[in-house]
């Protein structure tokens, strides 16, 4: 197997205020990884390293065999690399339609056929033709993520990068937002990189995971461990507990 | 008994393209126990919390055939009276404390002034009572928090002084509005306790509104499913699992859980008449 991200001794500092204190990962290609932890904690400050929406001040990071350096990528990197965000609410441009917000990035890469392209994007996440010409404020938080995850999709990315990409959606629309993400992954063989702070999400979704906590990578494990609860720090069984939702036992009382 | 009592409660908000019927015509008791409403966004869950305060925003308009707390009627009450209610006899608990939290003034001074508007309190009683409050919702300093501004606080620690302002005077009825979405998970299990002994140790009552059913189930003794601005399935939440109406199956069915392995995910499917 071949490593598509590495990141290896990484750390990011804000002034005085070290968000990232030498972490490491390594996720192979194909594999989806994800990244727990607590808000604070530097799951998507790591994400947004990745990017270069974050300066790096030391440590390394190389993606699909190039090696990054400051906060500049070259266009093959923006390609290869696509973001989806949290609030489906925020990423989309209020004023453009979804077809604007689609023929951008393929006019910043110089890809043609937008045409097809476009429709074959919004067929892939399941909008049909008619959602192509409405603007953000006519469409659901659901359709507005799809719009968010068509748009990375259509300049034909090999890693995605998701942060939260489900936590401002409903129960129900996130699991259809979800099912999504796994067959586009399945069919395309993505490789991702999926920060969440629900525990749930993240064993459905990665194989493999890495709790952090203050900057640092506390855990990591395979989500089957997770699920039997074979877990080394205190920390990540304490996540565990509190994702099972509020029992009167397990609060300390006093 | 039974403290609050809402009969065929509407809310409508007049729009350029005609009426929004944001709840329409939901009937509901609360009495000294825990009841959960539960629905996703749209659903009303949250016009009807604001609606039992009398905080619907203008043009909304509330209706119903009866609405009493504790002996008042509700659909009668005046400013005056409004005023006099909120904040000493029913409290409510908003989201995000970043919002609901007075951003100019000390933590110590929200706090004792409810509580001299709606007493009469001397300062140094109003300053006693609210640390006393204040540690009640387990915070460990309280004298420090006191001085402090909310910007200067966390997440969680601005929702305990939410909490403790809303509980100082004594309220019989407390409505949570999703009062740790906004928080982390494990931050969300204390506050969660500390509003479950607080309510367990004054009797008070509580609606707790959330879309997170299983958060909603592990906590209250009722819930309330709401659709469409209807109410499509009442029950206790020991009955949860016997849940008849397929939309509450479907909400517990579609979170992924730990350990299990269901690819991919059931999804809602949602029937026309569920609405009707």
């Amino acid at each position: 197997m071949t490593i598509e991200i590495a990141v290896d001794e990484l750390s990011v500092t804000f002034r005085e205020f070290r968000a990232l204190k030498t972490v490491s990962i390594a996720v192979e290609k194909g594999e989806s990884f994800g990244l727990v932890g607590e808000s604070g904690s530097g799951k998507s400050t790591l994400l947004r390293a990745i990017t270069g929406l974050a300066p790096s001040s030391g440590g390394a990071i190389t993606v699909a065999g190039e090696t990054l350096s400051g906060s500049r990528r070259s266009k093959a990197f923006r390609r290869t690399v696509q973001m989806v965000f949290q609030d489906p609410y925020a990423s989309l441009h209020p004023r453009q339609t979804v077809d604007r917000q689609l023929v951008e990035p393929l006019a910043i890469h110089g890809i043609g056929d937008a045409e097809t392209r476009i429709l074959r994007a919004l067929d892939e996440v399941g909008l049909g033709p008619s959602f192509r010409f409405r603007y953000p404020h006519q469409l659901s938080g659901g359709q507005r993520q799809r719009v968010a995850i068509a748009r990375a999709l259509i300049v034909e990315p090999e890693i995605l990068l998701l942060d939260e990409p489900t936590s401002a959606l409903d129960a129900s629309v996130q699991a259809e937002v979800l099912n999504l993400l796994e067959e586009v992954r399945a069919r395309r063989g993505l490789t991702y990189l999926m920060v969440s702070h629900d525990l749930g999400v993240v064993t459905h979704m990665c194989g493999r995971l890495a709790v952090m906590r203050e900057g640092e990578v506390v855990e990591m494990l395979s989500a089957t461990d997770l699920a039997a609860g074979r877990t080394v720090s205190d920390y990540t069984a304490r996540l565990m507990v509190a994702s099972k939702g509020f029992s009167r036992e397990a609060v300390p009382t006093g | 008994m039974t403290l609050l009592a809402v009969r065929n409660l509407t809310v409508t908000y007049p729009t350029r393209t005609g009426l929004i019927e944001a709840v329409r015509g939901i009937s509901f008791d609360v009495g000294r126990e825990r009841l959960g409403i539960v629905g996703e966004s749209g659903s009303g869950k949250s016009q009807t919390g604001r609606a039992v305060m009398g905080l619907t925003p203008k043009p909304g308009i509330v209706s119903a055939d009866a609405m009493t707390f504790s002996g008042v009627d509700l659909l009668k009450a005046g400013p005056a009276q409004w005023r006099d209610l909120r904040g000493r006899r029913m409290a409510m608990i908003l989201q995000d404390p970043k919002f609901s939290l007075n951003p100019v003034m000390t933590i110590g001074r929200q706090i004792t002034e409810t509580l001299r508007h709606h007493e009469n309190v001397t300062k140094k009683e109003a300053r006693q009572r609210a640390l006393a409050m204040l540690e009640a919702v387990q915070i460990r300093d309280p004298e420090r928090l006191f001085g402090l501004y909310p910007h200067e606080v966390s997440g969680g620690m601005g929702q305990r002084a939410m909490i403790a302002m809303m509980l100082v005077c004594g309220p019989e009825l407390l409505i949570a509005d999703e009062p740790t979405s906004a928080l982390d998970v494990t931050v969300q299990l204390e506050v969660l306790g500390i509003l479950d002994r607080l309510v367990r140790d004054t009797g008070m009552g509580l609606i707790f509104i959330s879309h997170d059913l299983r958060l909603v189930s592990s906590f209250c003794d009722r819930v309330i499913v709401m659709y469409a601005g209807r109410i499509v399935e009442e029950l206790a939440t020991a009955d949860l699992r016997n849940a008849r109406h397929p939309y509450t199956q479907g909400l517990l069915d579609c979170t992924p859980k730990i350990g299990e392995d269901r690819h991919p995910l059931p999804v809602l499917e949602r029937q026309k008449e569920w609405a009707a």
